[in-house]
């Protein structure tokens, strides 16, 4: 999947992460890095520039926000393939 | 026939999707079921998001035992199949239908519940459905709703809609909910089926709450509706049996096993008249018992 224009998903507050997807890659901290790389290839997103603002948000929450972002910025909101890219 | 059909439902406790914070960890309260909320507490920006956080936290958080409900959008918005789809690959144990006003309602549920259990290779039969009663013209086809599917356990009054419904308002008191509660017990009852209570919001007032738990207790209602944890060891001190009612149903069940073998309908336990009239009362008062972990006799 290309990534199509920016998206935003999640809120500051505790528990949670704001992820925000645009269009060239970089890196982020060590200790989410792996569930946000893994999410992405899931999702078969190659180009994009994702910025996290982590709260202490659990993996399923990053994934969550991470897929959210991702979905939106395709304008995507149906026949979603749980158990599949996402999972 | 699922063995969760008929599991205690004392306290079903709202959490909302939409914040991952609240659905990370709810079981250290002790609700014997959450109704995980994709309905009116996430804003409608935020409908897609609170779906993704739900699969994930159904899929990957350890609820201990808690029954997980999700609560889809109303039949009326173009979500709830998506809603079904998410919720049944995730492994949801049951859907609670929002504003449900006919067995068609129940009917359409369960048709798109099958077509996602097939979808994502659930096994048939596993996702139960509940139905939230929100409307006059639901509450007076709560049979029928009762009887729309055998994947149904049970139906839940809304009361704050359906006083809207009603044309008056929540009042503390609990006279405006009297006929929809009277009404719904009794369709319950008849079709074989759980009724719970609406929620209590005023969280200032937990004198009321406890007045109101013992209220729908002794009307028959098998739970209630929770909007916070305070409100969960109130609802199971009312709803568990009390060491003098174990003892009583005990000696009922054993006396009525005895004399029944022995030819007499009749007798006392206690200085109580009692006959076989007693005995599946006292047999749920020991079921009762047994589920909430007070009695851990054989009977």
């Amino acid at each position: 999947m290309d990534i199509k224009k920016s998206a935003v998903a999640g809120t500051l507050e505790s528990s949670d992460c704001m992820v925000t997807v645009s269009v060239v890659i970089r890196q982020y901290g060590r200790q989410i890095r792996k569930v946000i790389y893994d999410t992405l290839k899931r999702l078969d997103v190659n180009d994009v520039k994702l910025t996290v603002v982590d709260k202490g948000a659990l993996d399923c929450t990053i994934k969550a926000r991470v897929e959210c972002a991702i979905y939106r910025s395709n304008d995507i909101k149906g026949g979603l393939p749980w158990g599949g890219a996402i999972r | 026939m699922n063995p969760n059909l008929k599991r205690l439902r004392r306290s079903m406790m709202f959490l909302n999707c939409q914040k991952p914070g609240l659905i990370k960890d709810p079981y250290v309260y002790g609700p014997d079921s959450i109704m995980l909320d994709l309905e009116d507490a996430v804003a409608e920006r935020e409908k897609d998001a609170a779906r993704y956080s739900l699969y994930h936290a159904l899929q990957e958080i350890d609820y201990r035992g808690v029954e997980r409900v999700v609560r889809i959008n109303g039949l009326d918005s173009d979500l709830w199949e998506e809603d079904i789809r998410c919720s049944v690959a995730g492994g949801c144990d049951a859907i609670r239908i929002p504003k449900t006003e006919t067995a068609e309602d129940v009917k359409r549920v369960e048709a798109a519940v099958i077509a996602a259990e097939k979808e994502f290779g659930i096994e048939d039969g596993r996702t139960l459905i509940m139905a939230a009663l929100e409307s006059a013209k639901g509450v007076l086809n709560a049979l029928e709703i009762c009887e729309a599917s055998p994947r149904l356990f049970g139906i839940a009054l809304s009361g704050g809609d359906y006083t809207k419904d009603l044309q008056t308002s929540i009042s503390g008191t609990g006279v405006e909910l009297m006929g929809a509660r009277q009404h719904m017990i009794i369709a319950a009852r008849a079709a074989g089926k759980q009724c719970f209570d609406t929620v209590y919001t005023n969280l200032n007032d937990m004198d009321g709450f406890r007045k109101d738990v013992e209220t729908i207790h002794t009307m028959g209602f098998d739970g209630k509706s929770i909007i916070n944890p305070r409100q969960i060891p109130i609802v199971h001190d009312i709803y568990t049996p009390k060491p003098k009612d174990i003892i009583f149903a005990e000696k009922v069940v054993r006396e009525i096993d005895t004399k029944k073998a022995m030819g007499i309908g009749v007798f006392t336990v206690d200085g109580k008249m009692i006959d076989i009239a007693f005995y599946d009362g006292a047999k749920r008062t020991l079921a009762l018992a047994k589920a909430s972990g007070v009695y851990k006799g054989e009977l």
